[in-house]
C-alpha cells in the first residue's frame, strides 16, 4: 500500500502542468522551460550558491554524449531528472543524485540533410507527462516522459528542401509551439502550434505572406516564396496578453536583395501572435530588406516595469544587429533603440525604429566591410535579467568582416545567398559580457573575453553571472560589478546556456561543454 | 570558428599557396568555381582557407582521400559533422570536385635557379634549420618546412623569405610578457584563452602564465621573428633557396 502511495506520487509529480510552467519563477528548485520562464529572464532565485562561496564551486558530476556536432543543449530540469538533447536529434533523461541515464530516445536520420551551421539541437519542453523534441529532419515528436518511448511523430516540413529544426519547443495550455530553419536555402518560413496530446496541427503562421495576405506586397515577383524569414530560436510568452512573441531570420537570399525588393515582412522582426489562434496581433521589423544576413533570432525579454511614468509591459530585445531596443509589448511600439556595440550597418534609427541603412555595408564586388559580422553581436546564446539587480545581461560578439557579391539562383535545397564572407586578418575578434541598463541600454560594467563566445548567460539570485568561452572557461563574475570570482576550464568550446536547479537541498549549475555535461555543486 | 584555434594554427602550415584562385571580385570562371563559391564557401572559405569547415586548400583531404570519396562528401555530406549534402548533380559533382582539388594543388611555376645550392644556402648561411624542422631536424619555433614546395607556390616562398611579414596564418601573435618576479620573456602564442597564456619562446621553451599575474602584456599580430632575407642573401643565393624550398615536395 505504500508503494503504491509513492508510485503515485511520483507518477504524479513527473507530470508538467501549464500552470507549473506558468509559475516557474515561484519553482526555481526546477527548470521548466527553455529560458526558465515565459517571460525568458533565464535567471535563478536559487542563492546558496553565491559571491561569498562560488570560489569553492567544484564539478559534481559529468555526463557524455555521443555526437560530434556542437553539444548546444539548454537542459530541463523536474522531479528528479534531466532531460537533454544529444546532436543531431537525440534526447536523453538524466538521474539528477548520479548523472546516470535513465533512458535514450535515438533518431535515425537520412543522409544528407542540407544544414547551413551544423546538426545541432538546444533542447526539449516538457508538458504533462510529454518531452517534446524537434529533430533536424523537421519532425515534432512526443515521448513518454517516464521512458522515452515515442508517443507521437509528425513531420513539420519536408527536409529535402533544406527545412531543418533545431530550437527547443515551446509549451503554452494544451500545444507546443515549433519553429523551423533553413533561411540559407531559400525556404518559406513559418511559426507552428500542435495539439499536444495528438500532434495534430492547431495553427501555422506564414513568416512571408501569400498573395491576398497583408505584408504581401512587400516582395516583389514571386521572391515570397523563397524569403527566408525562419524562426529557428525559440520565442517568449505573456500569459495574460495571451500572445506568443517570436523572433524571425533573415530573407532569403541572405545578401542580394536585388531579387526581393521591398522590406520583406516578416523577416528580421519579433511577431506577436494570439497563442490560441495563430493570428498576427503585431509585428515590429528591426531591418526591413537586410542584405546582411543579420535575423532577429534572439530571444526576447519580458519586464513590467515603469517607462516614463506609466507602468508598461515592455520587450527588451538585443538584437543580433547591434541594437538594443525597448518596445510596448503590447501594441508593438517602438520606444528606444541604442546600439550597444560597434555597428556600421546603419547610420541610425529614426523615431519609429526604423534604421537608417548605410550602403556601404552592401556586398559588392570589391568587399564590403560590416560590423558586425553575420554571425551577429548577439545571437541564439541567451540574454539574462536579474530582478535583483536591475541589470540586462548580453554577451557580445566583437567581430567584422568583408563581403563579396556572388551570383544567386533558387534550387530546391540549395544554398541561396548571394555572397562570400572572408575574414579580417589585421585584427582579432574577441567577445565581451555586458551589463546593460534595461531601460536605457546603457553599459553599467563590461568583461572581456578572448574570442566572439557562442555561450549563453544565467544570473542567479546569488548575484552572480555564469558564462562560458570558446576556449573552454566557464566563469562566474559579480553580477553588480562584474568582477570576475571563479572558472573552471571545461576542456571543450562552450555552445550552450548554463541553468541552475536544486536538488535534495542543494543547488547546482549546468553547462554542456565540448561533448559533456557538466553539473558544479558547492 | 568550430575548429579550435590551436588545430588551425597547425593546419595553416599545410596551405596552399594563395596564388592560384582568382582575386575577390573577380567573376567565377568555371561551373566547379561557381558552385564552390555558391555552395561551400560559406563554409570552407573562398579560396578553400577554411572557415566554419575545414580547410580545403591543402593536398590531402582527411576524410576525401580518394576521388570516389570526395564525390560521395559532396553529394551526400559526412554524417555526424557539420558538413551537409548538397543535392548536386553528377556534372555538379565532378566540377565541384575538380575545384577543390585544384585548390590544394599548387600549379607548377617554372622554377629559376640551383636547388642544391640552395640546399647549401638552406643549411648553411640561411641558417633556416635554426628555427624550422626539415625531415626530423631543426628547431621548431618555426613551421615544419617538409613538403612546403607542395603547399605554396615559388613566388609565395619568395616573397616569405624577403618580407616575412607580408603573410601571417590566423591567430597569429608575436608575445612579450614580464613575468611577476619581473622577467622578459617574447616569443609566438602557443595558445590563449580569457584567463591564460602559452607561448613559446626563441629556444623553443614554452611558457605558460595567468594573464592577472603577469606585470605586462602585449601581443604585435604584424611582427614576425623570422628575419629578411631581403639583404642578407645575393639574388643569386635567394633564387637558389627558393628553387631548393620548391623542390620539397614530399610531407614526411
Amino acid at each position: 500500500m505504500k508503494n503504491i502511495i509513492l508510485l503515485a506520487a511520483l507518477s504524479a509529480m513527473a507530470q508538467v502542468p501549464y500552470e507549473r510552467i506558468a509559475k516557474a519563477p515561484s519553482e526555481p528548485a526546477s527548470w521548466l522551460t527553455y529560458s526558465g520562464d515565459y517571460a525568458s529572464h533565464h535567471y535563478s532565485a536559487l542563492s546558496k550558491i553565491n559571491r561569498a562561496n562560488v570560489a569553492q564551486l567544484k564539478p559534481a558530476w559529468m555526463y557524455q554524449v555521443r555526437g560530434r556536432q556542437h553539444f548546444e543543449t539548454t537542459p530541463l530540469v523536474f522531479d528528479g531528472v534531466m532531460y537533454i538533447t544529444d546532436p543531431p536529434s537525440d534526447v536523453t533523461a538524466l538521474d539528477l543524485k548520479t548523472g546516470r541515464p535513465i533512458w535514450h530516445y535515438r533518431r535515425s536520420l537520412p543522409a544528407g540533410i542540407p544544414v547551413c551551421c551544423g546538426q545541432v539541437n538546444r533542447g526539449v519542453a516538457a508538458l504533462d507527462g510529454r518531452i517534446f523534441v524537434n529533430t533536424i529532419d523537421s519532425h515534432l515528436l512526443a515521448l513518454d516522459a517516464r521512458t522515452g518511448r515515442v508517443e507521437w511523430d509528425v513531420e513539420v516540413a519536408d527536409w529535402k528542401l533544406a527545412y531543418t529544426m533545431t530550437a527547443a519547443p515551446l509549451a503554452i495550455k494544451d500545444k507546443i509551439i515549433v519553429g523551423i530553419a533553413g533561411a540559407e536555402y531559400g525556404v518559406r518560413g513559418f511559426l507552428d502550434a500542435y495539439d499536444a496530446k495528438t500532434g495534430k496541427r492547431a495553427w501555422r503562421f506564414w513568416t512571408t505572406p501569400g498573395p491576398g495576405e497583408p505584408g504581401h506586397e512587400t516582395w516583389s515577383g514571386d521572391s515570397w516564396k523563397y524569403g527566408g524569414a525562419t524562426t529557428w530560436v525559440t520565442g517568449s510568452y505573456d500569459p495574460e496578453l495571451n500572445l506568443v512573441y517570436w523572433g524571425t531570420g533573415n530573407p532569403g537570399p541572405d545578401y542580394d536583395g536585388s531579387v526581393r525588393l521591398g522590406d520583406n515582412l516578416y523577416s528580421d522582426c519579433v511577431i506577436a501572435l494570439d497563442a490560441d489562434t495563430g493570428k498576427l496581433k503585431w509585428h515590429f521589423q528591426f531591418i526591413p530588406h537586410d542584405v546582411n544576413d543579420i535575423d532577429a533570432n534572439q530571444i526576447p525579454v519580458l519586464l513590467d516595469a515603469d517607462w516614463k511614468g506609466r507602468r508598461r509591459k515592455l520587450m527588451l530585445f538585443a538584437n543580433r544587429n547591434a541594437f538594443y531596443y525597448v518596445l510596448d509589448r503590447a501594441t508593438g511600439e517602438f520606444l528606444h533603440g541604442v546600439p550597444f556595440t560597434k555597428q556600421n550597418w546603419a547610420k541610425g534609427l529614426d523615431a519609429k525604429g526604423r534604421p537608417i541603412p548605410n550602403p556601404e555595408t552592401e556586398p559588392n564586388q570589391k568587399g564590403a566591410l560590416v560590423y558586425p559580422d553575420d554571425d551577429g553581436s548577439s545571437n541564439w546564446f541567451s540574454p539574462s535579467y536579474s530582478p535583483r539587480t536591475n541589470l540586462f545581461y548580453q554577451n557580445v560578439r566583437e567581430k567584422g568582416a568583408l563581403y563579396f557579391k556572388t551570383s544567386v539562383e533558387y534550387r530546391p535545397g540549395r544554398l541561396y545567398l548571394g555572397a562570400i564572407k572572408r575574414d579580417l586578418t589585421d585584427e582579432e575578434p574577441y567577445g565581451t559580457l555586458r551589463a546593460l541598463n534595461p531601460l536605457t541600454g546603457e553599459q553599467a560594467w563590461m568583461f572581456k573575453v578572448q574570442s566572439p563566445p557562442w555561450c549563453g548567460l544565467l544570473s542567479t539570485a546569488g548575484d552572480l553571472v555564469f558564462s562560458g568561452t570558446m576556449e573552454g572557461d566557464f566563469f562566474a563574475l559579480d553580477a553588480v560589478t562584474g568582477k570576475h570570482l571563479w572558472r573552471f576550464q571545461t576542456g571543450g568550446e562552450i555552445w550552450s546556456n548554463p541553468i541552475s536547479y536544486e536538488f535534495e537541498g542543494k543547488q547546482y549549475i549546468s553547462i554542456a561543454s565540448g561533448s559533456s555535461i557538466i553539473v558544479f555543486g558547492l | 570558428m568550430a575548429i579550435s584555434r590551436l588545430g588551425y594554427r597547425i593546419l595553416w602550415c599545410s596551405l596552399a599557396a594563395v596564388t592560384l584562385v582568382p582575386a575577390f571580385g573577380q567573376e567565377p570562371v568555371t561551373l566547379g568555381e561557381r558552385l564552390y563559391l555558391g555552395q561551400c564557401a560559406m563554409c570552407h572559405g573562398a579560396r578553400g582557407e577554411g572557415g566554419r569547415g575545414p580547410v580545403l586548400a591543402k593536398p590531402k583531404l582527411l576524410h576525401a582521400t580518394d576521388d570516389a570519396s570526395l564525390n560521395r562528401i559532396i553529394r551526400s555530406g559526412i554524417p555526424g559533422t557539420g558538413m551537409p549534402g548538397t543535392g548536386l548533380i553528377d556534372a555538379e559533382i565532378l566540377a565541384v570536385a575538380a575545384h577543390v582539388r585544384q585548390l590544394g594543388a599548387v600549379r607548377p611555376e617554372p622554377v629559376a635557379g640551383d636547388a642544391r645550392a640552395g640546399s647549401e644556402v638552406f643549411f648553411g648561411r640561411g641558417r633556416c634549420v635554426a628555427c624550422h624542422v626539415l625531415q626530423g631536424k631543426g628547431g621548431i619555433f618555426g613551421p615544419e618546412l617538409d613538403g612546403i614546395g607542395a603547399r605554396r607556390s615559388p613566388t609565395h616562398l619568395r616573397q616569405s623569405l624577403v618580407d616575412p611579414a607580408a603573410d601571417f596564418p590566423p591567430n597569429y601573435a608575436w608575445v612579450e610578457a614580464v613575468t611577476p618576479t619581473g622577467r622578459r620573456i617574447q616569443g609566438l602564442r602557443v595558445n590563449e584563452d580569457t584567463f591564460s597564456i602559452q607561448l613559446r619562446d626563441l629556444g623553443g621553451q614554452l611558457h605558460s602564465h595567468w594573464k592577472q599575474e603577469l606585470t605586462s602584456l602585449r601581443k604585435d599580430l604584424k611582427r614576425s621573428p623570422m628575419p629578411s632575407y631581403r639583404d642578407t642573401l645575393t639574388a643569386t643565393e635567394l633564387t637558389n633557396l627558393v628553387a631548393y624550398l620548391a623542390s620539397l615536395q614530399e610531407s614526411q
